[in-house]
């Protein structure tokens, strides 16, 4: 629950009023000017790409503000890296790149271990597999995509996140839009936390399952919406429900938030639902050994029915997994498209996320894993406190790497990202439609890579532009008159 | 004030009525004028002239909305417009005052019995009881997919990859992987939208679109996901899609996503594709509001089958639709350049709206791509979930595509010796026993079927499989027969796949 002053609620409407206005102003003489000039329409006939409204924000907010979103870079995405630095000649509808780097502290990518540079463990072996198994294995995992890398894949990953058996595909996005559709199907009924990844939401609704919706991180909501559907059943029908199905996500990555894991297993258990956990942002990431949530909050993977989890962020790599039972394994082998159609994980990011899994588990001889989960520990939190402290608001748990940054005013978010940007500090801001209209953020993920003068210059920076941009909406003593006057958010 | 005048009358028309209102205007205009001594009883004229606008504003409504019914006369009683209104009101309140008293009253469940049928209430298996068919072990490959392969320590030929250009272990390819492993690492940690943008992928995404002769291009971070991200970009609810009853599921799943009104036509045939777009175009009105496409495979990847663009091109145009193509498998092996379905009919690409590919195939690749004018792909880029939402592809990935396509355009022979052998093989497969060949005998991906099904798909299926299997093991043949989800809504027949490369010398 965000709760925002009632000023700042309100100067946010009104900025976006202005916006809308504005654009609606500009959209009416555009329409004047194309009849005017009645241009000779090659797209005779064709009802347009875009219809009426449905590009009216990137056309007329987004663009305004697109340099701060997309901006390349020239190098791995590790602590610091080079942003290629782009102009415009046409206020901003397109940009082109330079071939000018600047070298910028990375607040941005969710590089957690440190594993997306170069690694003395894992880029070697990385090229070893390359040579041996070539880039691609231009099959699907059923006809010939199948190497002895992706085996051992499979059983490195079941045995690290401690299930029976694992499943890997070559994409975390296809990963859930197609195993919910396998698992789910008509007369069962998804319940899904409202904050959850569009590729949840994706496999959800290609299901063709009934979807209801539980307030963010809220066990008592999900209980009852659980009550609610088992004794209504389903509709119009009113016949009992084949199966349901919790899912939830361990870190949200837009709130930073750790899901309350052990309070919704016990409402799953209480109400025989099923229990589906996307591990994208917490695995590898928390946890003593970086085995996710599940380790972090004490709870026993075998309470999870299944776990599904990505490899672009912690270990560097691309896809995804599924952990879970042997025979749920199999048949998701037997019968999902992403293992029958897909072409598999390529050999060398196979080769990534099983060196990397080594490195943390400290199989490769060394205590470097160890290192790197104390350390983004460490930054984590030190960072967050920090913030704190400078009178940021601040969302998330303790612990949890990604910490957004409230800014509220859609015309603080250019003004933070492009000043930190001066700065050599890259932040990610986020906005509509990621977020709430009202909640617009900035959003920082800490990495393990981070040297403690790396965080210390950032804080120093954000410090300053969150000064000019005037953000620090809590501080140093936060006034209880203020505390009172704000409006509640969900 | 005076209903019924009007009604009675039985000239009404809104001529007369106007003529009315007219008259009453000035009338009312008359006396504001001056007919009663301004200054003295002003209050007078303005209560006047409101109450004549009132009462012209109320005839002119009156006759603009009085029923027909309005000029009956029932028992010669004639009923007014008014009567009628109340008349069904009462009627109305009657209904619902009877319906109420015939509803039983609701009475929401307690506490208890929630409590109850939660406690009955039992869940099915999350997963179907698992058969031994279930339990398929695919072949683990020891080495790289290229056209030979180790398999359980035997050497086989592979004809089970799409590596149709055979640029699997290609030196060039693979130093230019080495490279930009070294350079970026393997992932990109982030999507595009927040620093996964490498520069390769706008180097690879330029490439694409000069290689085929677009205006620009968008690349996703992996096959499927480019089909089922990029048609629910483009359409919408309420828009119309014709889609071939034959393509894979990604675009099955891309359909079903979109909401759209989707309507299949027969495999592959161009007659019914015909006549569907007639059907549609005649039967709906608003047809030339919505957005409408032309979902087609150029090599089908379920059977093998090449989509006769020409024609649908025509047909597209007649009907005004958009083509949306998708270009898998004839990227690199279909035209003289490899520059697919398009080069392969002398068809403009411009003609074309939409080209989606995966990389995965000749390229050598990963990850997919989705080209057409400027406007098609900056659409994407925000509207485009498999875009927005996840990792950028691997930049390696990406720097591969790049080599891969100069490759092709510096060594157009590979395309004429894949081309060979495709004629070479399917003379060799032309009798086989029990077998026929049902792809277009310009695919390398060929589809052999069996020329007596069995009657079930499930048994076909077994067949085939048994098939595959013995030519595995006594023939070192590497074959796969063409498994279908149960997701998969495709109907086509299921059958023996052979891929095709162009390293191959000898084919027994
Ligand atoms: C919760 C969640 N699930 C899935 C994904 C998709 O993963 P990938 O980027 O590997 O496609 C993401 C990534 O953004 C995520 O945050």
């Amino acid at each position: 629950m965000i709760t925002i002053p009632y000023l700042t609620a309100l100067s946010t409407y009104i900025s976006y009023g202005l916006l809308f206005a504005f654009g609606q102003f500009r959209d009416f003489f555009r329409k004047v000017i194309d009849w005017w000039k009645n241009s000779s329409n090659l797209e005779q006939g064709y009802a347009p790409i875009c219809l009426g409204l449905e590009d009216f924000y990137v056309r007329r907010l987004y663009l305004r503000i697109q340099d701060c979103f997309g901006r390349p870079i020239a190098s791995a995405p590790d602590a610091w890296f080079d942003v290629v630095e782009r102009y415009s000649t046409d206020n901003n509808k397109t940009l082109k790149r330079t071939t000018k780097l600047s070298r910028c502290l990375n607040l941005g990518s969710y590089n957690y271990l440190g594993f997306a540079a170069a690694d003395e463990y894992c880029t070697p072996r990385v090229i070893d597999s390359l040579k041996k198994f070539s880039a691609s294995t231009c099959s699907a995992r059923v006809d010939g995509g199948t190497t002895r890398l992706h085996t051992e894949l499979e059983e490195c990953v079941a045995n690290f996140v401690g299930k029976p058996a694992a499943m890997v595909t070559g994409m975390g996005y296809v990963t859930n839009s197609a195993i919910l559709p396998v698992l789910m199907g008509k007369g069962s009924l998804i319940i899904s936390d409202s904050l959850n990844h569009n590729s949840i939401v994706n496999g959800a609704r290609g299901s063709g399952a009934t979807i209801r919706v539980f307030l963010h991180n809220t066990p008592s909501h999900l209980e009852q919406v659980l009550r609610e559907q088992i004794a209504e059943g389903q509709p119009r029908t009113h016949r009992p429900w084949k199966k349901i199905m919790v899912v939830v996500e361990g870190i949200y990555s837009m709130e930073g938030e750790l899901c309350k894991l052990p309070e919704i297993i016990a409402v799953c258990k209480k109400y025989k639902a099923y229990m589906y956990l996307d591990e994208a942002h917490s695995i590898g990431a928390i946890g003593k050994t970086g085995r996710g949530v599940c380790e972090l909050l004490g709870v026993d993977p075998a309470d999870v029915d299944i776990m599904m989890g990505t490899f672009t962020k912690s270990f560097g790599s691309c896809g995804g997994y599924i952990a879970a039972s042997k025979e749920l394994i199999d048949y998701l082998k037997y019968t999902c498209p992403a293992h029958l159609y897909a072409t598999s994980i390529p050999p060398p990011a196979a080769q990534q996320i099983i060196s990397a899994i080594r490195v943390i588990l400290g199989e490769d001889g060394s205590s470097r894993g160890a290192q790197k989960l104390a350390r983004i520990r460490e930054n984590s939190n030190f960072f967050r406190s920090e913030l704190q402290k400078m009178g940021f608001e601040v969302l998330g748990d303790n612990d949890s790497p990604v910490m957004p940054i409230m800014l509220y005013n859609p015309g603080k978010i250019p003004a933070f990202s492009r000043e930190c940007l001066k700065k050599n500090v890259a932040v990610v801001t986020v906005a509509f439609p990621a977020t709430p209209l009202l909640l617009a953020r900035a959003r920082i993920c800490i990495s393990a890579s981070h040297t403690r003068e790396d965080l210390i210059k950032a804080l120093e920076v954000i410090s300053e532009v969150g000064d000019l941009v005037g953000i620090k909406y809590f501080p140093a003593e936060p006034k209880k008159q203020q505390l009172e006057c704000r409006v509640k958010l969900d | 004030m005076d209903f019924g005048h009007t009604c009675n009358r039985d000239d009404v028309n809104p001529l007369n009525c106007n003529q009315l209102t007219r008259d009453g205007e000035s009338i009312s205009e008359i006396i504001s004028a001056g007919s009663v001594p301004r200054k003295a009883n002003s209050w007078i004229t303005m209560d006047f002239s409101v109450m004549s606008i009132l009462s012209n504003g109320l005839d002119w409504f009156k006759v603009e909305y009085d029923p027909p019914l309005a000029r009956a006369v029932v028992f010669g009683v004639p009923i007014g417009g008014h009567l009628v209104v109340e008349a069904l009101l009462v009627i109305a309140i009657l209904f619902l005052l009877l319906q109420k008293s015939y509803k039983p009253p609701k009475r929401p469940l307690t506490e208890k019995e929630i409590d109850m049928l939660c406690e009955e209430w039992v869940p099915e298996s999350l997963i179907p009881p698992l058969t031994e068919e279930m339990k398929y072990e695919s072949p683990v490959l020891d080495s790289a997919a290229g056209p030979h392969t180790v398999i359980d320590g035997r050497e086989v030929v592979n004809f089970a990859s799409t590596n149709y250009l055979g640029l699997i272990g290609n030196e060039k390819l693979h130093e230019s992987c080495t490279a930009a492993v070294e350079k970026y690492g393997v992932g990109s940690c982030g999507p595009r939208g927040f620093y996964g943008t490498i520069d390769v992928h706008l180097d690879c995404e330029e490439r694409i679109a000069k290689f085929l002769g677009t205006p620009d291009s968008i690349l996703y971070s992996f096959g499927i996901s480019t089909m089922f991200s990029a048609i629910p970009a483009l359409c919408k609810k309420g828009d119309i899609i014709v889609a071939d009853e034959g393509v894979h599921w990604a675009i099955q799943n891309g359909l079903h996503l979109s909401r759209s009104t989707i309507v299949y036509f027969k495999h592959n045939d161009m007659e019914s594709l015909g006549n569907t777009l007639e059907k549609i175009t005649r039967e709906n009105k608003r047809v030339t509001k919505v957005r409408r496409y032309i979902v087609v495979e150029a090599i089908y990847q379920n059977s093998g089958q090449l989509a006769p663009l020409d024609v649908i091109v025509k047909l597209k145009e007649k009907y005004r639709f958009r083509v949306l193509l998708d270009e898998t498998n004839s990227i690199g092996v279909l035209g003289d350049c490899g520059r697919g379905l398009s080069e392969h009919y002398r068809i403009p690409v411009e003609k074309i709206d939409v080209i989606t590919a995966a990389m995965g195939s000749a390229l050598a690749t990963d990850g997919g791509f989705c080209t057409g004018s400027v406007k098609v792909v900056d659409h994407q880029r925000l509207g485009s979930s498999g875009y927005v939402f996840s990792a950028s592809l691997p930049p390696y990935l990406a720097s591969a595509a790049i080599t891969a396509f100069d490759i092709l355009e510096e060594n157009p022979h590979l395309i004429t010796k894949l081309k060979r052998n495709i004629t070479l093989l399917l003379e060799g497969l032309s009798d086989l026993p029990g077998l026929s060949i049902a792809s277009n005998p310009q695919s390398p991906l060929v589809f052999l079927k069996l020329k007596r099904t069995t009657g079930s798909f499930q048994n076909d299926l077994q067949l085939l499989e048994d098939i595959a299997d013995l030519m595995l093991k006594e023939d070192s043949v590497f074959v796969v027969a063409s498994k279908r989800s149960t997701l998969d809504k495709c109907r086509l027949p299921v059958g023996i796949r052979i891929t095709i490369n162009r390293c191959r010398k000898s084919m027994s």
